[in-house]
């Protein structure tokens, strides 16, 4: 896991700044194939930010990155094209049904029609949802919605999946579920980049970053991070570093 | 025992597009003690809004009733509203009037000013101070929760109900509102606070844990933690995917799941964790590490939904 080769992104000394306003630091780290990384900052932090560059939505100011070995100055498209992404807030569409959404995102990826079919198969059986797929999705309960956004984000098999606060407001088995479906796609070789404001997710991850006014103050598995603060749990470790953070909101 | 808020056998449904209707609350029943710190624990979705909104008085259950400082919510809802402060969890004030114009709005509205209840929500205000000119559409995450949490408390309310206040706020903040409220609880406020986030449970007094509109479970934090009532062990080892595979191969697993560094798990009756071990060991799992734990209200929770 540690070859250069196997980096799947690399950031050195990404900077945005917004006028005088530095949202995003001089960040650098790398993320290996198929890890577990989880992104964690307070509100304001410079997050999303960062996950916005990585996402090839936004240009950084200074410093240079690559995911899946594409550059984040030149080629923000192929970035797009690429990579799976799901958040909270924008997960499906609800006046779609569940195998209407997988044909408009895997068209929208440019998969071919036997090959839509072929995973919306696999998925409905993955997710016991067979029964459902002529169900529009605003009828399904929160935690199927959840579950299935997941599995569309991954639906054209990307090398990495960025997954923002995916678990918000789930009941706590369909929080296991998820990250079981993590674990999954994580053990078949997809990179999983994971925000949440759950601490105790924090420690299904391989390694962690904690991000504080813009730079990152700690990375390391949650073991290390716990080892290195003298911490009980990663909520202890998070509280220790955010609570010096000089910015707000 | 005086309570605060008496809820009994509140039934809410709800017209869906066929003919049956939705179950939305179902024969929901708690009491709340005066001056209590109380938390309603549950997902999304599991009822905690209409709960709210009933005990609050915007919204009417089909059946049932609930008391509030010994007030009928519904004959009387006029005196509930001004003795309760609301906090909803959709930020609900005014985004185009400032932070100070908010507060002195919701002070006149309940005939009071800021100056009379000053006391309450100094603590909280000062943080907002410097604020104090800027639309509250403008405000961070962290300060619209502060700002509204003032207009719920500028008239001193007896009872105080906090729908999700915490939800989308960072750990750091989350700590901080939790400080907050167990200040307000030292002035004798009683306060009904609801959450997705278990891992809050253990700040409140006492909690009731909903889930489709039913509650599964109420007691303290640790009565709830003890009402587990099986052995509950945590194992860990390099490959956690695999592990929890093989682990849901055996048949001496009652059941196990995935809770953060560790897998979760409870044995079959009559078998033990050597057993366990030595069976692991011959899978290739040798580099397993075990140990006992107190179940937390996750682990209840998830044993109660099934």
């Amino acid at each position: 896991m540690n070859n250069n080769n196997q980096h799947i992104i690399i950031a050195d000394k990404l900077t945005k700044k917004f006028g005088d306003f530095t949202a995003v630091d001089a960040i650098s780290f790398t993320v290996d194939k198929g890890e577990i990384f989880g992104f964690l900052g307070a509100n304001g932090a410079g997050k999303t930010t960062a996950i916005r560059i990585l996402c090839g939505l936004i240009h950084p100011t200074s410093g240079h990155g690559s995911v899946a070995s594409y550059d984040v100055h030149t080629q923000s498209e192929k970035i797009k094209q690429t990579i799976g992404y799901m958040s909270q807030k924008f997960t499906l569409y609800e006046d779609l049904t569940v195998t209407e959404n997988m044909r408009f995102f895997g068209g929208i990826y440019g998969m071919d029609r036997k090959r839509i079919r072929e995973k919306t198969d696999l998925i409905l059986h993955e997710l016991n949802l067979h029964d459902r797929a002529n169900a529009l999705v605003k009828t399904l309960p929160l935690g199927w919605k959840q579950k299935l956004a997941f599995s569309v984000a991954i639906l054209h098999e990307p090398p990495i999946v960025f997954l923002d606060e995916p678990t918000g407001g789930v009941d706590p088995v369909t929080r296991r579920e998820f990250w079981e479906m993590i674990y999954r796609a994580s053990h078949n070789g997809t990179t999983i980049f994971v925000t949440t404001h759950y601490m105790d997710e924090a420690e299904y991850c391989n390694r962690v970053s904690i991000m504080v006014d813009g730079r990152i103050e700690a990375l390391d598995t949650p073991a290390g991070l716990r080892e290195k603060f003298g911490a009980a749990d990663m909520n202890e470790v998070f509280l220790s570093l955010a609570r010096k953070a000089k910015r707000t909101e | 025992m005086v309570y605060s808020v008496i809820v009994n056998d509140v039934i809410k449904t709800y017209p869906s597009g066929k003919k049956d209707k939705v179950t939305g609350l179902d024969q929901i029943s708690f009491q709340v003690e005066k001056g209590e710190l109380f938390g309603l624990i549950g997902p999304d979705g599991a009822g905690k809004t209409s709960l709210f909104r009933i005990m609050v008085t915007l919204l009417l259950a089909d059946s049932g009733s609930v008391i509030v400082e010994g007030t009928d919510v519904v004959k009387d809802y006029m005196k509930i509203r001004s003795i309760s402060g609301y906090m909803p969890g959709k930020f609900s004030l005014y985004q185009d009037l400032s932070v100070e114009e908010n507060l002195s709005f919701f002070a006149t509205v309940f005939n009071t000013t800021i100056q009379e209840n000053y006391e309450l929500i100094r603590d909280i205000y000062v943080q907002l101070e410097p604020f104090k000119t800027r639309k509250a559409g403008a405000l961070s995450g962290g300060m619209k929760q502060k700002l509204a949490l003032c207009c719920a408390l500028v008239h001193r309310p007896e009872v105080l109900f906090l729908d999700e206040p915490t939800t989308g706020v960072d750990a750091v903040s989350r700590v901080e509102f939790w400080d907050m409220l167990k200040k307000l609880k030292s002035e004798g406020i009683t306060i009904l606070v609801s959450t997705a986030y278990m891992d809050e449970a253990s700040r409140c007094d006492n909690i009731a844990l909903i889930n489709n509109g039913k509650i599964l479970a109420k007691d303290t934090p640790a009565g709830i933690s003890k009402s587990f009532g099986e052995t509950l062990w945590a194992i860990k080892h390099p490959d956690m995917y695999g592990l929890l595979n093989q682990l849901r191969r055996s048949s001496m697993i009652h059941a196990a799941y995935p809770s953060g560094e560790y897998h979760h798990l409870t044995l079959q009756d009559h078998k033990t964790m050597d057993e366990l071990m030595k069976e692991l060991s011959v899978q290739g799992f040798q580099e397993s590490f075990c140990k006992e734990i107190e179940p937390n209200v996750e682990d209840v929770f998830m044993k109660k939904m099934k």
